[in-house]
C-alpha cells in the first residue's frame, strides 16, 4: 500500500519526463488495457515493454487476417495502420523497459 | 536517467504505465466529483488521475464493496462463489488518491454545480462524472414489484439477488422448469439472459433429470444468437428453448404469490421464474434530469458530457451510446474517454476524441466461450460500428477455440477489474 504523498511525488517525478504522445494516442492506447492490463499476468498476453515494431508487426497481421486470432482480428480491423503504428509506439514506450 | 530509473525502481514495470507523463496540470482547486463506483465510476476515476495528479477526485458510492454483474452467472450456475466479484475501495484511496465517499447521491443541481449526498453534506464540483447503471422498472410488468422479486429474482443488479437465485436455483426438482424472461431492448448486457440460460442447463443438467429451461422473450432475436442456438443444441440438446416476442413470448404480467407467469395468450407455473424486467438510467440520472423519455441520457458521443446539462459527463450503462450495447466494457472505455475530456477542459485545452472497442464473452459452459467485438467511432453524432470491424466468435468452431475464449473471458474479468478498483 503506498500512500498518497508517495504516489504523489512520483506522479510530480513522472510529469517531469517529456510528455511522450499527445493525448489522442494516449487514450486510444488506454482503450486497450482493460484486456491488457500491465498490473497483472492473466490469460491474455502482455503488452507491457514490447517493442513497438513488434506490436504493429502484430497487429497488422492481425488486421490483415494472417495471424490466428480469436479476437484481435476483429479489433485491429476497426483501426488505419497510422492508428494501429501509434498505439504500438504508446504501448511500447510506456510499459517495462530494461 | 536517473529519473527513469529511480522511477521504475521505485514503481516496479508493472505500474510504471500509470504514472505516465501527466496530460495537464490543471488548475490548483479544481474538484471532479464522481457519482457511482461501478465499472464506469472507479474507471473514470483512476483514469483521471493518471491524467491530473493534482486534481481532487471524490467518489460517492454508497456500498463499500461493489459485487460485479459479470460472472454473475457463472454463480448462478454454481462455477463460482459470490465472494469472487466483490471488489473494495482500498486502493483506489490509498494507491490512487481518491476521496471515496459512501454515501447515495440524491440531488444533482448542475447550475450550482452541486451534488447533494443522503446524510445531507453537498459536494461542489467542477465537472460531474455520472455512471449510476441502471434502474428497474417496477410493475412495467404487471404484479413486479419489489416484493415480487423476492420470489421471482431478477438477479440484474448483483449480490444479494444473484445469491437468492442461485439458492432457488438449488431447490429446483428433478423435471422442474426454470423460466427466463428477458426484455426488449435496450437493456443491461444484451446477451447475459442467454449466458444464463446456458450456464443454468449446464447445473441443471448435471444435477438433475429431465429439468427444462424457457426463455420467454420480448425480442424477436438476441445478440449471439446462432452462437448460443447451437452451443444450447451441442452441450444440452432440447433442454433449453427460446420463445420471441412474435410467438407470444413476452412476459406480460406475473403473480409471485401464485408463482404463474403469464403472456398475452399463455400462463406458466414454472419450478423458478427469473424476471428480468425493463430499464431505465439509473434513478439519480433521472431524478437530475438527465434522462430523456425513453429512460436513458443522451450525451454527446465524443466527450460522453450530457446534451442536457453542462459539465456533467454520463457514462455506462445510463447514457445512450448508439450502438455500444450496455456493458462493463463499453462503460471501461466510455470512462477513460470522459476522464480525458474532462481533464482537458479543466486544463483549457481542446480535445479529440477516439474510437472505442466493446467486446462481450458469454459463457454456455465452463469451457464454452463465445465473444461480439465491436470498434465505435464517432460518425453523424451517434457512436457506430467501424466497417470491417468487430462481429461474433465464428459459427461451427471446435471445441478448442470455444475452450480459448472462455480462458480468455477469464483473463478479461481480472484485467477489467484491475482497471476499475486498482489490481
Ligand atoms: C448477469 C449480468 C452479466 C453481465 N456480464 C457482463 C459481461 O460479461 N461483460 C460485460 O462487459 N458486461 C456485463 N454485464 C453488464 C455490466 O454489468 C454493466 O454494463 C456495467 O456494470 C455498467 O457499468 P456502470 O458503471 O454503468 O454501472 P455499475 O457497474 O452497475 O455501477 C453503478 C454503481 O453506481 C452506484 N450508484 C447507483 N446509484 C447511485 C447514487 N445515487 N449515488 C451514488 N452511487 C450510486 C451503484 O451502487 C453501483 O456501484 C453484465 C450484466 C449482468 C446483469
Ligand atoms: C477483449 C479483450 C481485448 C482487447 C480490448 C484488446 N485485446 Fe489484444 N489480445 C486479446 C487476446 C485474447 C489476444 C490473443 C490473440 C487472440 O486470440 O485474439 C490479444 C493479442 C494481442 C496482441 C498480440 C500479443 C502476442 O504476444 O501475440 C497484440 C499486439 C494486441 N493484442 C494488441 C491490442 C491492442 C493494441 C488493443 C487495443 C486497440 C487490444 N489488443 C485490445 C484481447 C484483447
Amino acid at each position: 500500500m503506498r500512500s498518497l504523498a508517495a504516489f504523489m511525488a512520483l506522479v510530480v517525478m513522472a510529469a517531469a519526463l517529456p510528455a511522450r504522445a499527445e493525448a489522442p494516442v494516449r487514450l486510444m492506447a488506454e482503450t486497450c488495457l482493460a484486456c491488457h492490463s500491465p498490473e497483472l499476468h492473466s490469460t491474455i498476453p502482455t503488452l507491457a515493454g514490447r517493442p513497438a515494431g513488434d506490436l504493429l508487426r502484430l497487429l497488422l497481421a492481425f488486421r490483415d487476417g494472417s495471424r490466428a486470432a480469436t479476437i484481435m482480428d476483429r479489433i485491429a480491423k476497426g483501426y488505419s495502420r497510422e492508428e494501429l503504428g501509434a498505439i504500438a509506439g504508446e504501448l511500447a514506450g510506456k510499459g517495462e523497459r530494461p | 536517467m536517473t529519473g527513469r530509473l529511480s522511477r521504475r525502481a521505485l514503481l516496479g514495470g508493472a505500474t510504471a504505465l500509470l504514472a505516465a507523463p501527466a496530460l495537464a496540470a490543471g488548475p490548483r482547486g479544481a474538484r471532479v466529483v464522481i457519482v457511482g463506483g461501478g465499472f464506469g465510476g472507479a474507471t473514470a476515476a483512476r483514469y483521471l488521475r493518471r491524467a491530473m495528479p493534482e486534481l481532487r477526485i471524490t467518489l460517492v458510492e454508497p456500498n463499500r464493496v461493489h459485487v460485479t454483474c459479470p460472472g454473475s452467472n457463472a454463480v448462478i450456475g454454481g462455477l463460482e462463489p459470490l465472494s469472487r466479484l466483490e471488489h473494495g475501495y482500498d486502493r483506489l484511496r490509498s494507491r490512487f488518491g481518491i476521496e471515496v465517499v459512501h454515501d447515495a447521491a440524491v440531488a444533482i443541481e448542475g447550475e450550482r454545480r452541486r451534488v447533494r449526498l443522503g446524510g445531507g453534506a453537498e459536494i461542489a464540483y467542477d465537472r460531474l462524472i455520472v455512471s449510476p447503471g441502471i434502474d428497474l422498472r417496477w410493475n412495467e410488468i404487471e404484479g413486479y414489484g419489489e416484493a415480487a422479486a423476492l420470489t421471482m429474482p431478477h438477479a440484474w443488479k448483483a449480490g444479494e439477488q444473484t445469491a437468492l437465485l442461485r439458492r432457488r436455483l438449488e431447490a429446483v426438482e428433478d423435471g422442474g422448469v426454470v423460466i427466463i424472461a428477458a426484455p426488449g431492448n435496450p437493456f443491461r448486457c444484451p446477451p447475459g439472459p442467454y449466458e444464463r440460460a446456458g450456464l443454468i442447463a449446464w447445473h441443471l443438467s448435471r444435477t438433475r433429470k429431465g429439468c427444462k429451461v424457457l426463455i420467454l422473450d420480448a425480442k424477436d432475436s438476441f445478440s449471439k444468437q446462432a452462437l448460443f442456438q447451437e452451443g444450447w443444441k451441442a452441450l444440452y440438446g432440447d433442454m433449453i428453448e427460446w420463445v420471441s416476442g412474435a410467438s407470444n413470448g413476452r412476459v406480460v404480467r406475473v403473480n409471485a404469490a401464485e408463482g404463474w407467469v403469464e403472456t398475452d395468450f399463455d400462463r406458466f407455473t414454472p419450478a423458478l421464474a427469473n424476471i428480468i424486467p425493463p430499464q431505465g438510467a439509473g434513478r439519480i440520472a433521472v431524478a437530475a434530469g438527465l434522462a430523456e423519455a425513453g429512460g436513458f441520457c443522451p450525451v454527446d458521443p465524443a466527450t460522453f458530457e450530457s446534451r442536457r446539462i453542462p459539465g456533467i459527463h454520463v457514462i455506462g450503462d445510463s447514457c445512450i451510446a448508439g450502438e455500444m450495447p450496455k456493458s462493463a466494457s463499453s462503460a471501461n472505455n466510455q470512462a477513460k474517454i470522459a476522464a480525458a475530456a474532462v481533464a482537458a477542459s479543466l486544463a483549457g485545452q481542446g480535445f479529440a476524441s477516439v474510437k472505442a472497442i466493446n467486446v462481450c464473452y458469454s459463457l454456455l459452459a465452463p469451457d464454452y466461450g463465445i465473444s461480439v467485438a465491436g470498434v465505435y467511432d464517432v460518425a453523424d453524432g451517434r457512436r457506430a460500428g467501424v466497417a470491417g470491424s468487430g462481429g461474433v466468435s465464428p459459427l461451427g468452431a471446435d471445441a478448442h477455440a470455444r475452450k480459448t475464449e472462455a480462458e480468455y473471458a477469464v483473463g478479461w474479468y481480472a484485467g477489467i477489474c484491475a482497471d476499475a478498483w486498482g489490481g
